[in-house]
Parts: structure tokens; C-alpha cells; sequence
């Protein structure tokens, strides 16, 4: 008898300790974004200080894709012990149902913020996350192999295949027989639906999905476009390029071996570095375009939201606010060259001292195109997947531009069933 | 005489009562099981014939067998299939599973038998052996997964050390990250770690053998390796195949192995790792539940043709 | 027999020293880098060259880990106790009273033990999230009971139907009803089943990732496995080893404790699970 007693009574105290404790502090869940940890952990520090309240940082899986899909179980859970998610702002009109509304907290910012970076996170009219820090591609470019072939910076695709095919030839006639024109992010992943949408959208393809809802991807301009990229497999940039990700292309632009490059900033910093042989030789200039076009690079970055099912929303948003101000983006900025998404920051003396990146960087972030996230909500993850399958399957020789963007538009218009 | 139908009264009330007490006895078990697994596993097999949204569950509308097979016809006339079933990259993670299965398995097996042998031997110090054995069997696999991450690890890993100082290899090899050995590096850290299970199934069977044929055989002076292969291996054939049996079950469903060493490798995508992808990543909840429901089925499967083969056996040698 | 006996015990020996280096190598390794602290981490030594417990410190001392553990202690223990409980009364219907279908339920319960986690996940989420016990421990606990609770039946219904009849027929003719007789009789004598059970499906509680990794959202609530899985470092292009392998070495010197401790017993268990099932 006595057996079952204790069990029960263990069971008791098991299921009294089981049960779900209210929090009185708040959760911020970071993604990992690098060294901003050590940022975020230092603003943290001030804002607890200054407020009182405690924010405990949840860790989360390494993997972007992974991270994403944890988000969205906490959400769709209605998780009530996380507070603040930090999310890519490709993420968050896909998530935006489970956040507050911030609109109201970002009014004396608004007029400042980017205004592609501010579009990007509204959803329905709602603001559904602060824009935290950007991130925008660049042409990086030899100045040094430039110079040496008495050769322009391109502002065409053209341009920019003719050169890098002129550069190319010499050098390996020189001896040089590792090197390459041109490298890009060519793997099927989503940094080939960045790379696409950026030749697309720089020679008038639109947008794959436009953002009132219409699949314009099946157009005559976005099959040029595709085709024209199919072109520089093999004879500008490598074979191999249909495996790259951002490293592998930085790894082979590094290493000296490439005229131009696709990449983002963070590439700038590093090539660089001390121990980098192309230090010094390399600049960067907003991506090229089509004849007359305008260029486009893709928008990236991060934002705060806040959730719905917070206990503290109050002390939530608040938080949100803080690590999104013009203090805290200059604190990032200063510290680890992240763009702030403010203009006027780009103003600032102390920044421009310090990171002088940063301020020429301004051009790039407001020809960006954002991603067509706010027009697909839920179905962007899909619709991203299927776009960039349908771009590796061109590029890699498996049917033509034409067929597979019609394959692409049926399997969108499909997805979109009776709308997005 | 009295006593006797008392006795049996007795007895009367109580086959009666243990009745009711059967029932009594088994309902909360059965109660619990119903709910946490069998009204879940119904769920997820009705998801995979909705369009259940993750955001959205009570909104599940039927949309029959969409998720697993259906037909697009594009302007032109052309047609397209869609749907799990015509889904590379789910056949692709079948494929994957099934060959971490056969391999995995296959050399546990093996590896299992030559440890259970030498269990069975009479030595000194067989009990530190033993003990040692089931050292990895112990390990959790989140644990075993990082302690093998780290020997496997590309640049400060023992095992490129090693490999490179007996000029097995000649440069360091990202065995992880690697698309051709990502696979590789999974199945070591399995092998290692459920070797022990076998070993220790195989080694029950061994020692349920009868020592008389030993003797006899021996008398007869027949090879021991022939021993092994006319006598050891079909007396212990129904231990083995239980052993394998449930280790090709584990195997199967594999995911916390795949999920820490090598995440985001489409080479070692299982279908567990296929279905949760769906659930959660993706906007795709009906799909993922289509999928988890086809691994259901292949498990079931499975389970019936071994014990379908384990009867024909059973039968084969009456 | 043409090989000399000399050689041939050198052989085995040989083979048994190799099976012992290849278990235990890996557990050696974890242990002698999570003694090594700073740069002496990326040197590749392979036999014991510093002893310091910064990482130790570090696991234990930062963020939640401590708490991690205790998670785990609270979900493994109230795991076992309910499928104990549930699995006892339960087990005895089935090996100890006749009725109809009982071979059927018999083995409904095994198959049960056979789905694979993934299969219940969708439905299970649902069903947390519902009841909102999502983050909370008792989701995990309810969600274990799918594997230790089958498990649990089978090998204590094995083990019901070899204990003697003569003491229950004698209780019987005393008047004593069927939960007397339980509680009475067969749990004194069923203690060795159920510390076998209860250990095998405490391990499995402790050892349990993708419901935990997929239940809990908090790092104050997660269990050790998913703490371990997601220990990071100060950024991410750095994973913090000597943390990782000083965490791994916490959690599983118990369990292979236990197991060195209790190891005839889980053959046994292993093996009532297995080669009678």
C-alpha cells in the first residue's frame, strides 16, 4: 500500500512542479546573428538597468531554416513566455498575424526609415516589426585588374560580362589560370532567389510576384534575364557556381581569383583584412542593370517584433523600441558595421569617421528591391523554394528559361489557389 | 462439503469481480494510450487529407488526396503532377533513410555478433568488457552526436589527426559538412552507438543455446568456424532477427542523430527530417502530415514483413 | 586448428582490447577536453594534458544548465512513475485474468511502442497547444508516456505470467480483492520488473529530443538533450566545444552509472522486452 502512496504522492509533487509558472520577466529570442550577440547583450545590460525589467536571451538552433520553423511553433502555439522575436525581414509578414501591431511606436522615426525596409514589415496596414539593421548586395570589383585593362566601372549586365570576359582572357593568357569573371550565389537555396530576382528586376521582369498578388514571373523580360545569367555558366563564372553559397563565392574573390563579385557587405570588412592578398585592390558599386533600368539589389536585414501573446506587452514593446532606436542602430553601427535602416545616420560624423562603409552604402539601400514576402505572406518559404528551382534548373542546362518559368507560374498560381 | 461450495462461491464472486477489476485495471492505461498516441496518430492522418495551415488548425477544410497525388494542366496543354507521391525530394529522403537503415543495421549486426562471441567466451576480466560494451549504449544520443561532431570536427578533429598521421588521408576531410561523407559520419556515430543493443540481444540468444552440441561437435572435432556457421548462427537466427528488427525500426524514423550532426545536408535528409521540415518550415502543415502518415505506413509494413519473414522461418525449420 | 594456441589467444585479445578502446574512446576523448580550457582545446592530444574545470564552471555557473538538469530529473522521474503505475494495474489484467481480445490488446500496446515519433507530432502539437501546455514540462511527460508506457506493460506482463499462481490462489480464497492482491502481493514480488522497467524508460525519458525540442520554448525549460543541441557560444562562428563536452560528460556519467550499476538487470529487461516480444 505504502508503494502506491509514495507514488502518488511523487506524482503530485511532480505534476505541482509541472505546471506552468507565470514569468515576470521578459524573452527576447535572437537569432544567431553572429557577433551582434555580444551588441545585443551589452544594450540589453543598459536597457535593464535603465527600466528595471529582466530580459532573458532564448537560444536558438544554428540553422536559419530551423530557426524559422521554431518561431513559428512558439507562435502558433500561442507561446506566451516569449516576448521580443528578432526575425529576418523576410520573415515577418509570414508571421505578421501573431505581432503587435508598432506602427504607433514608430511615428517620429517613420519619415527617417528606408522606406523599402519599412514597406517590407508592414503587413495589412499594420507595422509588424521595428527594422533593427539592413542589409543591401553590391558589385565588388578589381580595381586594380580594372585600371590594368583601361576598363569602366559596368553599370550594365552587358557591360559587365564584356568586361569581365576581356579581363578574364588577358589574365589567363598572362597565366593566371584559376581566374573567373564573375561569381554569384548560384546554389538552390534562397540566396539564388536574392541573385534571380536582382537580374529580373534590374531589366524590367518585375517582381515574380507583384505585390498586389499577381504572378508576372512568366514575362518575356524575366526569361532574358534568366537566359542572359545561363550565359555566364561556363564562360564567366564557373561551373561550380551552381553550388555556391555567400562563402564558396567569397572564398574564390578572396583568393583573388574573380573580377567581380555578388555579395554582400559583410564581404567588404573581410577582403580587407590583414591577411587578405586582395586588400586594398577591391571597391564595391551598387549592381548592374539592364539598358535604361534602374539597378536592384536585394533587401536584407533584420527587425524586433513583439508578440501578441506577451504577458508584458507594455514592457515588450518597450524593449522592442529601445534596441531599434537611433542609439542603439548607431551603437551596432559603431561596433560592427551593421547599416543602420535611419538615413540620417548615414549623416553622422562619428560613423562616417569609423566606418566609412557604411555612409556609401546609402545608395545601394535605397535602390533595393524587397522580396515578394508582404504579397505571399505564409507562402513565401514556397514560393521562394519553387522560384529558385526553377532558375538552378535553367542555369544548370535542365529545360529553357521559357518552359520552366510557364512550369513556374502554374505551380505559383496553384499555391496562390483563391489568393496568397 | 460445505466448505467446498463456499470455496467455490468464493471463487464465483471473484472470477466475477476480476472481471470488472480487468476492466478496471486496464481502462486507465488504455484511456491514456488513446489520447496521447492513437487520437494524435488519427490527427495527423486526417491533416495529410486537409489543407491544414499551422497558423490555423481548426480551419482544416478535406481536400481528399491532393497532398498525396494531383494533376496541374498548364496553358499549353502540358501536364503536371504534383503531390507527395511524385515528390523527389520525399523519395529522395526515403531513399536516404532506407539506405541509412540497410547499412546501419547490416553492420550492427555483424559487429554485434563478433562482440556477443566474445562476451560469450570464458576470460578474465569479461566483466570489465561487458561493462565497457555498453558504455556507448549508455551515452545519450544528443551527447554521442556532439562527441563525434568533435572528433569528426574538420579542422581540430582527432579522427583527421589520426587517419592523416597513418597517412590515410592527406589533407583534412569537413566530414559533416561534406556532401560525400555527410552520410558516412552519421552512420559511424549509429554503428557506435547501437553495436552494444545488439550485441547484447545476440548474447542473450548465445547464451540459451544448449552446451551439448558444443561438446558433441567438438568430439567430432569439427571446425569452429563451421561450428559457428552450421550451429551457433541458425540457433541464435530468432534473437538476431528480433534484435534487427527493432534496430531497423529505429533506424527508420531517425532524426535527433541527423538534426545535430549534419542539419541542412540534403545527403542524409531522413524522412522524419522531410516531415518535421514540412510541418514547421514550410507553410505546409497537410503536407508534412501526409508524409509523417507515408512513414507510418512504410513502418507498419516493415514490422509486418519481418514478422511474416520470422513465421515462414519459424515455419521452414518445423 | 593449424594456428597455434599462442597465437590465437593473442589474436582474441587483441580483439577484445579493440572492442574496449573503440566503446570507450569517444566518452575518454569528451572527458580529457572538457578538462582543457582556452587555445590547449584545438590541440589534438590523445592523452590526458591539462586538468582544469573552467568549463564546468562555465556550463554550470552561466544561463540555465543546473535548471536543465533538474527539468530533466522532474520529467524522466514523473514519466517513469506514471507509466509504473498505469503499467502495474494494467499488466496484471493482461497476464493474470482471461477475457476476450486480450491477445488483440496485447498487441495493439506493442505496435503502439513501434510508431515513429514524427507520425504523432501533428497531432500531438494540436493537442498541447489546446490544452495550452505548450513550455510546459507536463507536455513532455504526457508525450513520453507514447513510448515508456507500452514498453512498460509488455515487459512487466512478461515478467506477471512467470511469478508462481499458488500464493495468489491462496489470497484468493481469503477473500482478498484484486487490488489488495496487486498491491499486496505482486508488487513486493515484482520489485526487480520494475526497477528494471522503470530505469529503461528512465533513460529513455532522459535521452528523448525531437518532442522536447519541438514542446518547450524557453531556455529555462528545456530539458538537457535540447540545452545540449543548442549550447552556443558567444557568436555563431564559434561553438563553444569545451562547454558542450564538459555538458555532455554532466549528464551522462550518471546514466552510465546506473547502467555499470544496474547492468544485469537492463539485460534482462532488454532482453524480456525483446526476444520474448
Amino acid at each position: 500500500m505504502d508503494i502506491s502512496r509514495s507514488l502518488s504522492a511523487l506524482l503530485l509533487a511532480a505534476i505541482a512542479l509541472l505546471t506552468p509558472a507565470g514569468a515576470a520577466e521578459l524573452s527576447i529570442v535572437t537569432g544567431s546573428v553572429g557577433n551582434d550577440l555580444k551588441d545585443t547583450r551589452a544594450l540589453l545590460a543598459e536597457f535593464q538597468q535603465k527600466t528595471g525589467n529582466t530580459v532573458d536571451i532564448v537560444t536558438m538552433p544554428s540553422s536559419s531554416s530551423d530557426q524559422f520553423a521554431q518561431f513559428r511553433l512558439r507562435l502558433a502555439a500561442r507561446d506566451a513566455d516569449i516576448d521580443v522575436y528578432q526575425t529576418d525581414i523576410i520573415w515577418a509578414p509570414q508571421l505578421a498575424t501573431h505581432f503587435v501591431d508598432l506602427s504607433p511606436y514608430v511615428k517620429d522615426m517613420a519619415s527617417d526609415e528606408f522606406k523599402a525596409i519599412l514597406a517590407s514589415q508592414t503587413v495589412d496596414g499594420r507595422l509588424a516589426a521595428l527594422p533593427m539593421f539592413a542589409d543591401a548586395p553590391a558589385l565588388y570589383y578589381r580595381k586594380d585588374l580594372l585600371d590594368k585593362y583601361g576598363k569602366d566601372v559596368p553599370k550594365t549586365w552587358a557591360g559587365m560580362a564584356t568586361t569581365a570576359k576581356a579581363i578574364m582572357d588577358g589574365e589567363r593568357k598572362a597565366g593566371n589560370s584559376k581566374i573567373w569573371g564573375f561569381v554569384f550565389q548560384g546554389a538552390s537555396y534562397e540566396g539564388l532567389t536574392c541573385n534571380a530576382l536582382e537580374w529580373i528586376a534590374s531589366q524590367g521582369g518585375g517582381h515574380i510576384v507583384e505585390p498586389d498578388g499577381t504572378v508576372s514571373v512568366d514575362n518575356p523580360k524575366a526569361e532574358k534575364a534568366i537566359e542572359r545569367a545561363k550565359s555566364w555558366i561556363g564562360t564567366i563564372a564557373p561551373p561550380g557556381v551552381l553550388a555556391y553559397q555567400e562563402e564558396e563565392s567569397r572564398g574564390v574573390w578572396q583568393s583573388g581569383n574573380a573580377v567581380f563579385m555578388r555579395n554582400w557587405p559583410y564581404a567588404y570588412a573581410l577582403g580587407n583584412g590583414e591577411d587578405s592578398p586582395i586588400k586594398g585592390k577591391f571597391d564595391a558599386t551598387p549592381l548592374p542593370a539592364g539598358e535604361g533600368e534602374q539597378p536592384a539589389g536585394a533587401l536584407g536585414g533584420w527587425a524586433l517584433a513583439v508578440s501578441k501573446y506577451s504577458r508584458h506587452p507594455k514592457e515588450a514593446i518597450e524593449l522592442a523600441v529601445f534596441l531599434t532606436s537611433a542609439y542603439a542602430q548607431k551603437y551596432r553601427a559603431l561596433k560592427s558595421s551593421r547599416l543602420p535602416t535611419l538615413r540620417s545616420l548615414y549623416d553622422d560624423r562619428e560613423i562616417a569617421e569609423r566606418q566609412p562603409i557604411i555612409p556609401r552604402w546609402k545608395k545601394v539601400l535605397e535602390n533595393a528591391v524587397a522580396r515578394p514576402t508582404a504579397a505571399t505572406g505564409a507562402k513565401y518559404n514556397e514560393v521562394s523554394s519553387d522560384f529558385w528551382t526553377a532558375v538552378h534548373n535553367t542555369l544548370s542546362g535542365e529545360g529553357s528559361a521559357d518552359a520552366n518559368l510557364e512550369l513556374l507560374k502554374a505551380q505559383l498560381l496553384d499555391l496562390r489557389g483563391g489568393g496568397w | 462439503m460445505a466448505d467446498a461450495i463456499a470455496e467455490r462461491s468464493a471463487l464465483a464472486r471473484f472470477v466475477r469481480r476480476r472481471g470488472a477489476a480487468a476492466i478496471l485495471f486496464l481502462a486507465p492505461m488504455v484511456i491514456v494510450l488513446a489520447a496521447v498516441a492513437a487520437w494524435p496518430l488519427a490527427r495527423t492522418i486526417w491533416f495529410g487529407f486537409t489543407d491544414a495551415s499551422l497558423d490555423n488548425l481548426p480551419a482544416a477544410k478535406f481536400v481528399g488526396l491532393r497532398n498525396y497525388f494531383h494533376v496541374l494542366t498548364l496553358e499549353s496543354g502540358r501536364h503536371y503532377f504534383s503531390g507527395l507521391l511524385v515528390d523527389p525530394v520525399w523519395w529522395c529522403s526515403v531513399w536516404n533513410t532506407v539506405k541509412f537503415a540497410a547499412i546501419s543495421v547490416f553492420f550492427e549486426t555483424v559487429f554485434g555478433t563478433i562482440v556477443a562471441l566474445v562476451l560469450n567466451a570464458e576470460f578474465p576480466g569479461r566483466g570489465i568488457v561487458r561493462a565497457a560494451v555498453l558504455v556507448p549504449w549508455a551515452v545519450p544520443t544528443i551527447v554521442s552526436a556532439k562527441m563525434w561532431a568533435w572528433m569528426l570536427n574538420d579542422q581540430f578533429g582527432i579522427l583527421n589527426d589520426l587517419l592523416m598521421r597513418l597517412g590515410a588521408l592527406s589533407h583534412p576531410v569537413a566530414w559533416a559538412a561534406s556532401p560525400d561523407t555527410a552520410l558516412a559520419a552519421v552512420l559511424i556515430v549509429d554503428i557506435w552507438k547501437s553495436t552494444p543493443f545488439m550485441a547484447l540481444l545476440i548474447l542473450a540468444g548465445l547464451q540459451m543455446l544448449p552446451a551439448d552440441i558444443y561438446e558433441a561437435a567438438r568430439v567430432d572435432g569439427v571446425h569452429s568456424v563451421k561450428v559457428f556457421w552450421k550451429i551457433t548462427l541458425p540457433l541464435i537466427r530468432p534473437a538476431m532477427l528480433v534484435a534487427v528488427i527493432f534496430r531497423t525500426l529505429d533506424a527508420l524514423r531517425v532524426f535527433d542523430l541527423i538534426y545535430v550532426l549534419t542539419p541542412d545536408n540534403a545527403q542524409t535528409q531522413s524522412m522524419s527530417v522531410f516531415a518535421r521540415q514540412n510541418l514547421f518550415y514550410f507553410d505546409k502543415f497537410a503536407y508534412g502530415s501526409a508524409a509523417s502518415t507515408l512513414l507510418f505506413l512504410v513502418i507498419a509494413l516493415v514490422t509486418i514483413g519481418f514478422i511474416r519473414l520470422g513465421h515462414l522461418n519459424a515455419e521452414s525449420e518445423r | 586448428m593449424s594456428v597455434p594456441r599462442p597465437i590465437r589467444t593473442a589474436a582474441f585479445y587483441l580483439l577484445v582490447a579493440g572492442i574496449v578502446v573503440e566503446s570507450v574512446f569517444p566518452f575518454y576523448y569528451a572527458v580529457t577536453t572538457s578538462f582543457k580550457s582556452g587555445q590547449a582545446i584545438f590541440r589534438v592530444d590523445y592523452w590526458p594534458s591539462s586538468f582544469s574545470l573552467d568549463n564546468y564552471a562555465a556550463v554550470l555557473g552561466a544561463g540555465h544548465f543546473a535548471r536543465n538538469i533538474l527539468n530533466s530529473l522532474i520529467v524522466a522521474v514523473a514519466t517513469v512513475a506514471l507509466s509504473l503505475a498505469l503499467g502495474v494495474t494494467a499488466s496484471f489484467a493482461l497476464a493474470r485474468i482471461r477475457f476476450r481480445g486480450r491477445r488483440m490488446l496485447l498487441f495493439t500496446i506493442l505496435s503502439v511502442s513501434m510508431f515513429p515519433q514524427i507520425a504523432v507530432l501533428a497531432g500531438l502539437f494540436e493537442m498541447v497547444s489546446a490544452f495550452r501546455l505548450y513550455n510546459s514540462l507536463l507536455s513532455l511527460v504526457l508525450s513520453y508516456l507514447i513510448f515508456t508506457l507500452p514498453f512498460t506493460v509488455w515487459v512487466l506482463t512478461a515478467f506477471m505470467r512467470d511469478l508462481p499462481r499458488g500464493i495468489e490462489e491462496a489470497a484468493i480464497m481469503d477473500g482478498a480483492s484484486p487490488f489488495v492482491i496487486v498491491t499486496r502481493i505482486f508488487m513486493p514480488m515484482l520489485w526487480p520488473a520494475m526497477v528494471t522497467t522503470g530505469l529503461l524508460a528512465f533513460i529513455a525519458a532522459w535521452n528523448e529530443f525531437l518532442f522536447a525540442l519541438t514542446f518547450i520554448s524557453t531556455d529555462a525549460r528545456r530539458t538537457v538533450p535540447v540545452a545540449i543541441a543548442l549550447l552556443s557560444g558567444a557568436s555563431s562562428f564559434e561553438v563553444p566545444w569545451g562547454r558542450i563536452m564538459a555538458a555532455s560528460v554532466i549528464v551522462t556519467v550518471p546514466l552510465i552509472a546506473l547502467v555499470l550499476v544496474f547492468q544485469r538487470r537492463i539485460v534482462t529487461g532488454l532482453t524480456a522486452g525483446g526476444v520474448k516480444g
